[in-house]
């Protein structure tokens, strides 16, 4: 379903984020993305909807070259994959309704939507949505207005008005509290095991690793260290992605 | 802490001495010179300017006069004054010499006046020219309790003369209410004129300042990229496409006016067309398939369905613009009618737009071509092999470089008239095609070119260049234009508004967050999906806060700006002050100074709540 081949970014000032990454993801799977801060992880989730530039390398998303499509085609193809973010990204002013219902701006007229007329059928849509994340009654409240927990909720229903084929979910527990942290993958693995969206996910913590993911990738300084089940990660692993001194906890 | 070594005490010496002879020349050129600030002329005038401004002119008081005279000789003549007879049963005065040389000092006594009575004493001229006397004042007095006074006066320094002159003083007592001065009244209306001068200038600088702000904003610019082809063909498409409008609207213009000179076809016109029109439109969005790859086929569909579109929309406007003339001609004949200011409203409404209807159909039209052509430059870059790409590039750069070099040098042309198609048209040309030629052989044809940031470089120049020109220079040239008044310096301070608001606005849309920016992009949504949808709610707090803030600036500025003939308050303000009117200058200043407190005041309050 997505193919990474060779992919490189280089950043203005020769900072090398990502060195020859390449992978493979199945449909339907949870494949979680590990890694030190800064060891690329968010840009190569970027680079996968072009929200980032790759500099080499080739993205294949069902048979289609992300990396060659043009701005059309881009939009047909970002309107697909979802994205679910740290800091939630919000419009903070706007309301929640409006918040999710931009997740169809890929679908809908630009000019009618840009004067914010939606089709009958997507505020219907957005609703169910809020339903399905418990937040139903906050619809019309501003979403500065939610708590941590429940912007993020209001980021998932966004993406899932998508109808996405694939989320990418960009440590999307790393500002919750541990308790917070779980109900909110847990949303991503029911639709991820009853949508059959497949799901990426970048993630710090081990153990959500262990308990979520089916596979899991691991980058180091932009160079894939690991590729395979999460079992799969023993203590000579885990020194080989997270470094020498790196002590296991939680 | 340093040692201090002799080259350290011998710099900080330098230095000083440097800072001393740096100021020394700042007293000689700035002209500082205290002595003229202690001279008793200097001071006299000084105290007159500020006590008049002390006391602004803002009531009228009626008063009752009595006037009283004494005979008294310049120059004392020979075997002395003859003691006079005064009749002591009204008011009178007494001088202690009834003659002194000029130049010399006496003593004016008051008896019987009216309590707490004032006003000047004068000294009147009699000569040959001047039978009835020319006053001079010579000094004032304020009655006591029991309406005597006395005050001493210096004798003018005059010629001496035969015959008896005299000196006069003259008391008065306000009766009945005081009323609102005349300078109190044309004051009003000149600070109303500001104010709604500085309103209209703030409306439409920010109308035209919040699509500018978007072009000026470098983050929205910035990821702005095409090929070569696209920027080529865009660039021929453009001026071609405005040409068009222009010429389409005139046509249409043309074929419509007949319909113009009666009020039902106008009336008809104006409420079918803008129906006909919307019913189009929304035919037109909702037939779009969002989900369908876009043909050529489609494409030209499309462009044929817009241009109906534009046409109608532009059609429309002529007619509501036309109506909006006959009905104000219609419902206000003349100034009797109450509303007679709504029916000059409409009017000029009407004639703004029908004004406007060229500049729309232009734009219209460079976009419909500029946008087509730049459509078949994507595709030449997206579909075409390298190589052909490059010797499309090599045909298509130099003609879109040599034209717009031309159309450059036609604008400059204007300006400087040189009438010799050398300089306007053939170099500019083989200029433009040898630029274009260079882009098209170093830049590879399918790399996007960072187009954005080389038009958000030109739009921030301009603004720059607009902004550094003051309101009140601009407001010359307007005044040239549209002739003295508050039109011309609301036009200057709305040119100053755009340039400014402009400025401050994309400085806003650069320091938005990200993040939401972001989300939004991975959604699918287009670009103006995403500045309505991330952009939009992120700065209009902002947005209203500079608002305000510029219409206070402007309020300020509009002030001043009548002292170039720019209308308002300024405008009284220097011609009393040309004409030494101290007091109703006073007046002008007092209100200023009340109009600019409350304006920052509101605007702060505002902001305050919007930020």
């Amino acid at each position: 379903m997505l193919e990474v081949k060779n992919l490189y970014k280089t950043y203005d000032g020769d900072v090398q984020a990502l060195k020859n990454v390449s992978f493979k993801v199945e449909q339907g799977e949870f494949l979680a993305v590990i890694g030190l801060s800064g060891s690329g992880k968010s840009t190569l989730l970027r680079c996968i909807n072009r929200l980032i530039e790759p500099t080499g390398g080739q993205i294949i998303w069902n048979g289609q070259d992300v990396t060659a499509a043009s701005q059309d085609e881009m939009r047909r193809i970002r309107r697909k994959i979802g994205m679910v973010f740290q800091h939630f990204n919000l419009v903070s002013r706007s309301r929640v309704i409006t918040n999710v219902l931009a997740g169809r701006l890929g679908y809908v007229n630009p000019v009618l939507s840009s004067l914010n007329r939606f089709p009958k059928s997507d505020m219907e849509m957005a609703l169910a949505q809020l339903d399905r994340v418990g937040i139903k009654n906050q619809a019309y409240k501003r979403a500065d207005e939610l708590s941590g927990g429940q912007q993020q909720r209001v980021g998932i229903a966004r993406a899932m008005m998508q109808e996405p084929a694939m989320i990418l979910a960009d440590e999307p527990v790393a500002s919750l509290d541990p308790v917070l942290a779980h109900s909110i993958m847990q949303y991503l693995e029911k639709i991820n095991k009853e949508d059959g969206v497949t799901v990426l996910c970048s993630l710090h913590f081990l153990d959500l690793v262990h308990r979520y993911a089916d596979r899991a990738i691991a980058l180091n300084d932009g160079i894939l260290m690991f590729d395979g089940s999460p079992k799969e990660i023993d203590d000579e692993k885990f020194r080989e992605i997270y470094g020498k001194d790196a002590e296991r906890v939680g | 802490m340093k040692k201090s070594s002799p080259i350290r005490s011998l710099t900080v010496g330098l230095v000083t001495l440097l800072v001393l002879v740096v100021l020394a020349y700042g007293f000689a050129v700035t002209n500082i010179n205290f002595e003229e600030t202690r001279s008793e002329r200097r001071v006299a005038s000084l105290t007159r300017i500020l006590r008049a401004l002390a006391h602004p002119k803002l009531f009228d008081y009626e008063f009752e006069e009595v006037d009283v005279e004494v005979p008294f000789y310049l120059g004392c003549p020979e075997g002395g004054v003859e003691p006079l007879d005064v009749d002591r049963s009204g008011a009178f005065i007494l001088t202690s010499a009834g003659c002194s040389e000029p130049g010399g000092t006496i003593v004016v006594d008051g008896y019987n006046f009216q309590e707490n009575s004032s006003g000047p004493i004068n000294f009147i001229g009699f000569s040959a020219e001047a039978p009835n006397g020319v006053p001079l004042q010579v000094g004032d007095f304020q009655a006591d309790a029991q309406g005597n006074f006395s005050v001493e006066v210096t004798i003018p320094n005059r010629q001496v003369k035969e015959d008896p002159q005299a000196i006069r003083a003259t008391g008065r007592v306000r009766v009945g209410a005081p009323s609102i001065s005349r300078e109190a009244k044309v004051t009003w209306e000149k600070i109303i004129e500001t104010v709604f001068m500085a309103l209209l200038a703030t409306t439409f600088g920010t109308m035209l300042a919040i699509p500018m702000s978007f072009f000026a904003a470098r983050n929205l610019m910035s990821d702005i990229k095409m090929p070569l082809s696209n920027i080529s063909l865009s660039l021929l498409g453009w001026p071609l496409g405005m040409w068009l409008g222009i010429k389409a609207n005139q046509l249409l213009v043309n074929s419509l006016e007949p319909l113009f000179k009666s009020f039902i076809p106008t009336l008809a016109g104006a409420l079918l067309l803008p129906a006909l029109g919307f019913l189009f439109v929304r035919w037109f969005l909702s037939i779009q398939d969002e989900d369908a790859e876009v043909k050529l086929k489609d494409r030209l569909i499309n462009l044929f369905y817009t241009i109906v579109a534009a046409i109608l929309v532009i059609a429309s406007t002529m007619f509501i613009g036309k109506l909006l003339l006959q009905i104000g001609d219609y419902l206000i004949p003349n100034e009797e009618v109450p509303l007679y200011f709504m029916r000059k409203f409409i009017f000029q409404v009407g004639d703004i737009i029908t004004m406007l209807v060229p500049a729309i159909a232009a734009l219209v039209g460079g976009g419909i071509f500029g946008g087509l052509l730049g459509y078949f430059g994507q595709t030449i870059s997206d579909r075409i092999a390298t190589a052909t790409g490059k010797i499309i590039n090599l045909i298509i750069t130099p003609i879109a470089g040599a034209s717009i070099a031309m159309l450059i040098m036609r604008g400059v042309d204007w300006f400087y008239q040189f009438n010799n198609p050398a300089i306007t048209l053939y170099w500019p040309a083989g200029i433009g095609a040898v630029i274009g030629l260079a882009l098209a052989i170093i830049a590879p044809p399918k790399r996007p070119l960072p187009i954005g940031i080389i038009l958000y470089g030109i739009i921030r120049t301009i603004l720059n260049g607009t902004r550094s020109v003051e309101a009140l220079v601009m407001a010359i040239v307007f005044v040239a234009w549209v002739g003295l008044g508050p039109f011309a310096g609301a036009l200057a301070l709305g040119l100053h508004t755009i340039a400014a608001l402009a400025k401050l606005y994309s400085e806003q849309v650069e320091s938005i967050l990200e993040g939401p920016l972001e989300a939004i992009q991975a959604t699918g949504a287009n670009r103006l999906q995403t500045i309505v949808f991330a952009v939009v709610p992120q700065i209009i707090p902002p947005y209203i806060s500079f608002t305000m803030y510029r219409w206070d600036i402007n309020v300020r500025m509009s002030t001043i700006i009548g002292f170039v003939g720019g209308g308002g308050i300024g405008f009284v303000l220097q011609q009393n002050i040309n004409l030494l009117n101290y007091r109703a200058a006073s007046v002008n200043m007092l209100a200023i100074a009340i109009v600019v407190a409350s304006m920052d005041y509101i605007s702060s309050a505002i902001r305050e709540r919007y930020v």
